[in-house]
This record gives structure tokens, sequence and C-alpha cells, in this order.
């Protein structure tokens, strides 16, 4: 689904990600690890589209709207409900019975109560979790998940470790964290950026 | 009919959040009646229509500048944008959506405003009121464009003015001229000409602006 050879992001003289080859199977989970600034959100923005290589080649066989991204950021509207982003959300994304799909991810990560008042007064973790709902609203072919356990209190960690668990078997799933042992289990292949 | 179902969504969107955050439309109508105060002390007596004409497109310019320089801050917040731009949706509907929704406050600001200067300065016949509603048009499918490319870098409060203003002297040489000339309608067509032609370019090459 991903394939990757010598690809390399410059800004100007400074290099965001040194080259690397990637192959990702369908259904694969790629775990991606490495230090503060060796390249693992560049990568990252790389596979969704944001950016493009400065060298190299990259292919992701996935069609623009099947790919779910979840950033540093939550890419949501802080003046908008956590529902009135998802349905925004759900109708540029084409999900069928968007309504249903919003309510259900809310229920399941924990914001079903909190879901009409303004992310504006959400806490950090519950704004991480609105992101991740917002990111398997579609439910997209290719998940991309950048430092997602970032914020997250425990439980909503476990919420996202069963998510995951659920997910590996028929997602493609990228994921990038400093807390590999965590997902350990459910990788089928390891990228370690330098 | 999807296409105007998202334009519609987003402009909504942009409405909703405005009509919360309340952060641009009262700053331009604050704006835009100052300056017409400002301009009502400062224009000598006996200047004539002329003039008090030349004042209001200063002042519409730069009012629409003012809303401009806000319309991508709530995507850049939290990199929304990026959201945006990976669903399926053809993109120009989120650059036609920011043109709506600016449009829409443009209009709110003027709704006080051209009653103001009626009052200050002078009358504004159809033609005068057809060519502002026209050169709106025109300012924000080109202003929402380049307020976009301005987001994209570093100095953009500096970047809007100089991108926009070169591009919105043709509006105000068409809207002046649609006030005060016997031909009017000529100015009329020109801004027509100018909204047509530069919303097709706008909207071609939005996706352009967001994508690498």
């Amino acid at each position: 689904m991903i394939r990757a050879r010598a690809l390399e992001k410059r800004y100007g003289r400074k290099r965001a990600l040194a080259p690397v080859d990637l192959d990702v199977a369908r259904d694969a989970f790629l775990l991606v690890t490495g230090a503060n600034g060796s390249g693992k959100t560049t990568l990252l923005r790389l596979l969704a589209g944001l950016l493009a290589p400065t060298r190299g080649s990259l292919e992701v066989s996935v069609a623009r709207g099947r790919l779910g991204f979840l950033a540093h950021e939550p890419l949501v509207y802080r003046e908008l409900t956590a529902l009135e982003n998802l349905d925004l959300y759900g109708r540029l994304y084409r999900v069928p019975e968007r309504r249903e799909r919003a309510g259900m991810l809310l229920e399941r990560f924990g914001l079903w109560e909190a879901r009409n008042e303004r992310v504006a007064s959400y806490s950090r973790g519950m704004a991480q979790r609105l992101a991740l709902c917002r990111a398997l609203l579609h439910e997209p072919d290719l998940l991309v998940l950048d430092e997602p356990y970032a914020a997250l209190d425990e439980q909503g960690a476990a919420l996202l470790d069963r998510e995951l668990a659920d997910l590996v078997t028929i997602r493609t799933i990228v994921v990038s964290t400093h807390d590999s042992a965590r997902l350990e289990q459910l990788a089928t292949s390891r990228l370690a950026l330098a | 009919m999807s296409y105007l179902g998202d334009v519609l969504a987003l402009t909504r969107k942009d409405l909703r959040v405005e009509l919360r955050a309340r952060d641009t439309l009262p700053a331009m109508l604050l704006f835009v009646l100052s300056t017409l105060v400002v301009f009502h002390f400062a224009l000598p007596e006996g200047s004539g229509d002329h003039a008090a004409y030349g004042l209001l497109w200063v002042a519409i310019v730069f009012t629409a500048l003012l809303g401009l320089a806000r319309a991508w801050v709530a995507e850049q917040e939290h990199r929304v944008l990026d959201g945006l731009v990976l669903a399926p949706c053809d993109r120009s509907a989120i650059w036609l959506g920011k043109t709506l929704a600016t449009l829409a406050f443009l209009l709110a600001a003027q709704a006080v405003a051209l009653p103001a200067f009626v009052l200050f300065f002078a009358p504004l016949g159809w033609a005068a009121l057809a060519g502002v509603l026209l050169a709106n048009i025109g300012i924000c499918a080109v202003g929402s464009l380049m307020a976009a490319m301005a987001a994209a870098g570093r100095a953009r409060e500096l970047l809007l003015p100089l991108l926009l203003l070169p591009l919105a002297i043709p509006l105000v040489v068409g809207g002046v001229g649609a006030a005060i000339s016997p031909e009017g309608e000529r100015y009329l067509l020109f801004l027509l000409l100018y909204d047509g032609v530069f919303a097709v370019l706008s909207w071609a090459s939005f996706e352009y602006v967001v994508t690498e």
C-alpha cells in the first residue's frame, strides 16, 4: 500500500527527513520510532500527502478521502462543538449516516456528555480524543497517527489500545510514538528513524 | 448538488464560528464607522461629492482587508486546513465557502456604513450601490485566495495588503466610476467582467495554494 524509495524532505539546507526506504503492505501495522527531530512527523505528513518530497519517490495507494490522519494538533474548530465538528467532517468526507457514526464514536471515546460543548473548553486530552474520533469517522483504509497517546490519560490510552487492536486486521496503520512498548505486540513492521 | 452542499456547510461553519467568537465583524464595523467619522472631519468643506465617493472606497477596501486578514485564522489554529485539504471534496469548495462568508461579513459592515455615508457625505444612487455590490464580490473572491496565500507565509499581516491592494485598484476605479460617471453602466460592466475573470482564476488556483 505504501512504497517509498530514498524519500527525503528538506527545507532549504535543513534536512527534515533523511533518505528512507519503506514498504508497507495492505493491513500491515507500521510502528515508527525515533528521537525528537528525527523526522517522524515529517514522514507521516509526507504519507498523508500534506507535504511533497524533496527527493526520492513515494507511492501511497489510497484514494484521497480514504486516509485518516491524526496530527499533533486536533484539526478541529475551537468555536464549534464536538458534534458540529464531526458533522462538518462527516459531510466533507462523504460519511453515510454521519450523525449516527459521530454519536457512536463520541460515546466510544467518552465524549458523549460533552458533545455540545465548544472544543475551546475541552482539556488537551479531550481534544485528542475528539481528534481520534475525527480520524476514524470515515472508516479510513489507511490510518496515519502521529503520537496518538499524547495527552491521553490512562483511560483514554486504554480506549485507543482497544480501538487499534480492533482495527489492526482490517486497516493499514502507521503510528509514530515514543511509547513503542505499548504497540510492540500489534506492530507487523518497524521503522526506527535516526 | 454535493458541491453546493459542501460550500454551504463551510459557509455556515464560518458564520457560526464568527457568531460565537465575534472576532471579525465587530472590528470591521468599528473600523468602517470610525474611518467615516475621521473622513467627515478631515474633508474640507466644499470638497464636493466626488472626493467623498473616493473616501468611501478607501474605507470599503481597508474594511475588507481587515476582515480578510482574519479569514483563515480559525483554519490556522490547530491546522484545521490540513483536515479540510485531505477531505475528498473539491478543494475549491473551501475557497468558495470562505468567499461567501467574507462577503456576508462585508455586507453586514456595509449595512451600517452606507447609511452612515449618506448621513455624513452624499447620497448613493442605484449605480453606486450596484458598484459596491459588484466590487464586494471581486474583493472577497480575490481576497480569500490572497489571504490563504498570505496565511501560508511568515509575514502574513504584511503580505496580504501587498498582494491584495494592487489587485483591488481596478475595483476602486470601477466603484468610483459607477458612482460619479454619467456612464455608470460601463463601469458596472467592467466590474462584472473583473468579478467573472478573477473569480474563475481564484476558484481554479486555490488547490495549488493549499497543497505543496
